[in-house]
């Protein structure tokens, strides 16, 4: 399960530096989107995967019972997909207004404050 | 964009307009309960809020902007400043009983044979509920403006 | 009880709410922009003068004990950017009431400040790594609609620059975290600290540990990764500006700071000589891209590129003498180019220009004003008595210690271009005529300008401290010498926030 989470990281990693990597602005943004999916699913896979075990404590016990999955990955990726939604909200207005103000989604028609 | 007859979605199904009569004040209970329920078990704030404002993003898709407006009553913006003031303010209660902020305080009593538990938790999760609700519609509503 | 490491954080956090509710009433928003900011800067102090007497402040947010809950510290480096923090806060909160149009008001400039100062406030003075992550975002995204505000074209095309580097900045930085915890099951820094030299596979904690740069490095625009910033700091408002030169750069050297100096000293033959190297490179191709310019503001930019280079090798060289010589650089170029900034806008203002062609006149007319600037200019430059003297002798004096030679040679040409940066504006902005084709009618009249108090309180007030801890340094050494001791001694940090020695 480890190899296989593992590949799919490096691919989406992969597929997120392409799609930025190319010249519009909408791709850019799809991109940033799979770049922080493959940064939340590489917290998921690299602090231990456990089957089938949420981390809640029956009524009544002071411990959970048996192996339970480590409840603060989840938390750090539910934050992170919080704080992603947000970011990705701004981004889809800020590239609606850029399209809006420069008439065109190529970043390369976007190099005036470069020089 | 231009082409008047283009707007997203207003009067296009009369299944969608109707389902989305019914399920606005269904979805939005539902969310409350999820609210409340995020007390002891799964749910919680952010999760009711996304219920709560799919509810009135559906509604939006099917029936418009200005009737949304005017089935919501307030601006979304208050929503959001009203839900960010009350999960800032929970941090403080704890102050006055001198422990570091954010510490909960619970207040338990007895109504009619019920234990009902208040907290600054709850506070904080209502905060959280309106946060959600008001970015979210602020968001949408502001778009689908700009579509128009 | 220890409430004052958590008010810095807090203020600005409910201001910026309160802000907020009030979006129908813009007065109300002003009056509230000038009262928190100043009560931030108060409870700064409040947090300085505990730290300077406690060593450490200490708070474990909901009572939950460390390493498991989010910790709230101050060592004497959060304090002293806490206050930094504060007076920035407070100087363009004065600055904005006297320059930000109405529509940007009107669309939430004010709530969006406050959240960018908690953001920096938050990020100064967390203790745990996440924490960290959040606050840059909760900074970012502030940061983001600051930018934005205005909606012009120029700073749509900074901004889609701008977000894309930081955002991919702050996947590489989720990233390490996860891998971090990977390793140590921990994301507390001053657990961290112990628990990464204690993990067998060296090889990974320096992957881990250059993932930390680069992200920071990204955030504190060093070489090679700082195009972002000349291409959309000149774009928005001059106060956003200046709020962002001041401290948004500032927090990714801050990062760099507290990780380097506390999580990541294993291996410093490693790390510290790529810091090294960035560090120089830094300051050579910032000041390169300076002379190139010929707009205020760009020029301005590309310095704060070159500056962030020398903050940099006080870290780079890890020595007692380098580090304190690096807060001293920190707490001075704060205020030298936030205040050169604001002064960018006051020219703005009486010229309506920022392109250099197109100013002129100002010391024939308004001699007040270009001596304000020159006293920033020759501080960032490093002429003494003013501030930037001490900085750079002590940095320089820790290179030539430890004969780090190319170190002195870079930093000591780059202090001399930026001087030729310096002497260009003014040659251009205060001492060449009024170009024909510009209309000077503000510049010249004699009529009192009720706005005008409003920027020039805030920059006679900087361009004082910048006179001031040159005249005076004393205070500040002192400061930043408890600071470096600390930085190079963690185990006082580790025992401060854990409760235990290591």
């Amino acid at each position: 399960m480890e190899t296989l989470m593992a590949y799919a990281i490096g691919v989406l990693f992969g597929c997120a530096v392409y799609m930025m990597l190319r010249r519009s602005i909408v791709k850019l943004v799809i991109g940033l989107i799979i770049l922080s999916n493959a940064a939340n699913l590489l917290i998921f896979a690299v602090s231990g995967m456990t089957r089938g075990a949420p981390p809640l404590i029956p009524e009544g016990l002071q411990l959970p019972e048996g192996a339970v999955a480590d409840p603060l990955p989840q938390a750090l990726v539910l934050t992170a997909i919080v704080i992603a939604f947000g970011v990705l909200a701004f981004s889809v207005v800020l590239i609606h207004r850029a399209f809006e103000v420069v008439e065109t989604d190529d970043l390369d028609q976007m190099k005036d404050t470069d020089t | 964009m231009t082409d008047p007859n283009k707007k997203i979605m207003k009067d296009n199904t009369v299944i969608l307009h109707t389902a989305a009569l019914a399920l606005l004040p269904l979805q939005l209970l539902f969310s409350v309960f999820l609210l409340l329920r995020g007390h002891d078990e799964p749910g919680g704030g952010f999760i009711a809020g996304l219920v709560g404002a799919g509810a009135v993003v559906l509604y939006l898709f099917a029936h418009g902007v200005d009737a949304t407006r005017r089935i919501m009553r307030f601006d979304p913006r208050d929503l959001l400043g009203i839900g960010l003031f009350l999960g800032t303010v929970s941090a403080f209660p704890a102050l006055l009983r001198g422990e570091p902020f954010l510490s909960a305080q619970w207040w338990i009593f007895d109504l009619a044979g019920t234990e009902i538990k208040l907290s600054t938790v709850l506070v904080f999760d209502i905060g959280v509920y309106f946060a959600v609700v008001g970015t979210i519609l602020t968001v949408v509503v502001s778009l689908t403006e700009a579509e128009e | 009880m220890s409430t004052e490491v958590a008010l810095p954080v807090f203020i600005p956090l409910l201001a910026g709410v309160l802000s907020l509710m009030l979006w129908r009433s813009r007065k109300w928003q002003r009056r509230l922009a000038v009262l928190a900011t100043g009560l931030l800067l108060a409870s700064t102090l409040w947090l300085l003068r505990s730290t300077l007497d406690q060593g450490y402040v200490v708070m474990q947010l909901g009572g939950w004990a460390a390493p498991f809950g989010i910790t709230l510290v101050a060592d004497l480096l959060s304090a002293v950017m806490a206050v930094i923090t504060g007076l920035i806060g407070f100087a363009v909160a004065l600055y904005s009431l006297g320059t930000i149009p109405d529509r940007h008001e009107k669309f939430g400039y004010y709530p969006l400040m406050h959240l960018l100062l908690a953001g920096v406030a938050g990020s100064f003075l967390t203790g745990d790594i996440f924490n960290l992550f959040v606050w840059f975002e909760v900074m970012l995204l502030a940061s983001f609609a600051l930018l934005t505000l205005g909606g012009e074209r120029a700073q749509m095309e900074g901004a889609i620059k701008y977000v894309t580097l930081n955002l991919f900045s702050s996947a590489l930085f989720l990233s390490a975290i996860g891998l971090t915890y990977g390793l140590t099951g921990t994301l507390n820094m001053a657990d961290l600290a112990y628990k990464l030299s204690q993990v067998e596979h060296t090889g990974m904690v320096n992957v881990v540990a250059l993932m930390f740069m680069i992200s920071f490095g990204i955030k504190a625009a060093a070489f090679p990764l700082f195009f972002w910033l000349p291409a959309s700091y000149h774009t928005p408002q001059v106060a956003v500006s200046a709020l962002f030169a001041g401290l948004l750069t500032k927090v990714g050297v801050y990062a760099l700071y507290r990780l380097f100096t506390l999580v990541f000293v294993g291996d410093t033959g490693y790390t510290h000589t790529i810091l090294l190297w960035s560090a120089a490179l830094t300051m050579l191709t910032g000041v390169l891209g300076a002379a190139a310019q010929f707009e205020f503001r760009r020029i301005l930019s590309f310095h704060i590129v070159s500056q962030i280079g020398y903050i940099m090798l006080g870290l780079a060289l890890f020595t007692p003498l380098a580090l304190l010589g690096g807060v001293f650089y920190l707490v001075h170029n704060i205020i030298a180019k936030t205040n050169l900034f604001l002064i960018s806008g006051l020219t703005y203002r009486l010229l309506g220009s920022y392109d250099l062609k197109k100013l002129g006149g100002v010391y024939r007319e308004r001699p007040g004003i270009a001596i304000l600037f020159l006293i920033s200019a020759l501080g960032l430059a490093g002429i003494p008595p003013l501030s930037g003297f001490f900085a750079k002798f002590l940095l320089i004096r820790a290179a030539v210690e430890i004969e780090a030679w190319m170190a002195v040679v870079v930093a000591l040409t780059v202090s001399f271009m930026t001087l030729y940066s310096m002497i260009k504006i003014w040659a251009q902005v205060f001492w060449k005529p009024v170009p024909d084709a510009v209309d000077a009618t503000r510049l010249r009249s004699r009529e009192r300008d009720p706005g005008m108090f409003w920027l020039l309180t805030p920059i006679i007030g900087l361009a004082a401290l910048v006179v001031l801890f040159g005249v005076w340094a004393e205070p500040l050494y002192q400061v930043a010498r408890d600071a470096a001791e600390q930085l190079l001694n963690p185990a006082g940090y580790i025992e401060a926030v854990l409760g235990v020695t290591p």
